[in-house]
């Protein structure tokens, strides 16, 4: 074992981890506030409006990082899961655990912005998009993971059948996508097309990116300290 | 290995033959199921036609749902599980018996009555191999995949809600690939890759899902 490796398990210790992530998650914190305000700055005023779509496009600076985050963080909570049942660390669960209410919340968010932005550009609230059904769909499985953590009483046994579960989701992620992209065309062909013009202004970029990079800083923020609820709980 | 194999599927089909009545009701509510939708929707034919490959489909997997809970329940009831887990046989060989004994209770029967269903819903004689089929190769992976959530709620209380929860978005893609290849068989399109990436699931879903499922034993079980 190097150096290295034994310094990971060294914060994979609850002890040890729980000041590091406080330090950490009060800088996110902060970070995210600050690129969250310069963001919604960038996109509510510095971004020009759009040709076709008008002032409404502009809600896409909410819904397309937190689209980002929801299929993200579900990879991430995955990794976190299969790393727990490898090396058997209770941190690794607790992350996992900790990263599932942030995911379900954007990829809640993901979809009622969606819909907003739906409403005055197609004149419908919802359409069985293939994106649109595949975030409805990751939804259910930040649900069933989150419900089979809460049904199970000894901690131990919750912590690695949702890890399991994680990991089974993350295989069947791209395969839903995929199917479901393939019933979208079976079915409504290319009348609904999502596809974007490809020009984007250069403004309007950055202002999806900061905003992004606020959403990453969020998540990280929160869910460290949900970590340091678990361990306080966990004592 | 494969004796051990043998073993449970025999003893399984033994035990669901003793409790003939189980069997019947999940089939009986496919059947039921099927039966409610031209209630509610109409008996337009050229509705019906349209809507079959669907509602076929969507009992099937609820049905099989619905007898998922009893895959594990008896056996952790009366200690025959923990006695499986102990045996000196690789647990991920008993886990496929289970699985493949459940599906010859559960799923075969589905893919007999699916054309007196489809016949009901006045789908035309030439779509009736391409839904047996299609069903032939989805319910075994819905078989498969419905087995680990069995063994992940085991004992839980509320186990079947839950079990619903975790297992339905999985079968998304089997249900669309299903139905899918009948609608592609009535637009007078040839069904032949839906049906192949369905045999791929069902490869897929052979080959991994016994380990998913024994692993999930295991963490019920300690």
């Amino acid at each position: 074992m190097t150096a290295q490796s034994v310094k990971w398990f060294w914060y994979a210790s609850p002890q040890t981890f729980y000041p590091v992530a406080g330090v950490i998650a009060r800088w996110c914190g902060a970070a995210a506030a600050v690129l969250c305000a310069a963001g919604l700055y960038i996109g509510l005023f510095v971004a020009p409006t759009d040709a076709q779509q008008g002032e409404a496009y502009r809600i896409i600076f909410i819904h397309v990082p937190a689209a980002w985050m929801s299929m993200f963080i579900y990879v991430v909570m995955a990794f976190w899961a299969a790393i727990g049942l490898a090396f058997n660390t209770r941190l690794s669960h607790m992350m996992a655990s900790a990263l599932a209410p942030t995911g379900a919340l954007f990829t809640f968010i993901a979809l009622w912005t969606g819909s907003f932005w739906g409403k005055p550009t197609w004149g419908t609230w919802w359409v069985w998009d293939a994106r649109l059904t595949s975030e409805l769909i990751l939804l259910f499985l930040y649900f069933g993971f989150m419900a089979l953590q809460a049904a199970i009483d000894d901690r131990r046994r919750a912590e690695r059948a949702g890890a399991l579960l994680a990991i089974v989701g993350v295989v069947n992620v791209p395969i839903i996508y995929y199917s479901v992209q393939w019933w979208n065309t079976l079915h409504q062909g290319a009348s609904v097309s999502l596809t974007r013009a490809p020009s984007m202004a250069a403004t309007m970029l950055t202002g999806m990116l900061v905003m992004a990079l606020a959403f990453w800083m969020y998540s990280i923020a929160v869910t460290l300290l949900r970590v340091r609820c678990l361990i306080l709980e966990n004592r | 290995m494969l004796e051990a194999a043998r073993c449970i599927v025999v003893r399984d089909l033994l035990v669901a033959w003793r409790r003939r009545s189980d069997v019947a009701t999940a089939l009986l509510f496919f059947v039921i199921v099927t039966s409610l939708f031209p209630l509610g929707i109409g008996a337009e034919p050229e509705l019906l036609r349209s809507i079959a490959p669907g509602v076929i489909w969507v009992a099937a997997l609820l049905s099989c749902m619905l007898s998922l809970g009893r895959l594990f329940a008896a056996d952790h009831a009366d200690g025959t599980l923990e006695q499986l887990l102990l045996s000196s046989e690789p647990l991920g060989v008993i886990a496929a018996a289970k699985a493949l004994a459940h599906w010859l209770v559960s799923g075969l029967p589905l893919v007999l009555i699916a054309p007196l269903i489809a016949l009901q819903y006045d789908l035309p004689a030439p779509l009736y191999p391409v839904l047996a089929l299609s069903l032939l190769l989805g319910t075994p992976v819905l078989s498969l995949i419905g087995a680990i959530g069995a063994a992940l709620t085991l004992g839980l209380r509320g186990g079947g809600v839950l079990l619903s929860l975790l297992v339905l978005p999985l079968y998304v893609p089997v249900l669309i690939m299903g139905a899918g290849s009948v609608d592609m068989a009535a637009a007078g399109l040839a069904p032949d890759g839906q049906l192949l990436l369905l045999a791929a699931l069902l490869i897929v879903a052979a080959a991994f899902a016994p380990w998913a499922i024994a692993a999930a034993l295991r963490i019920s079980m300690e």
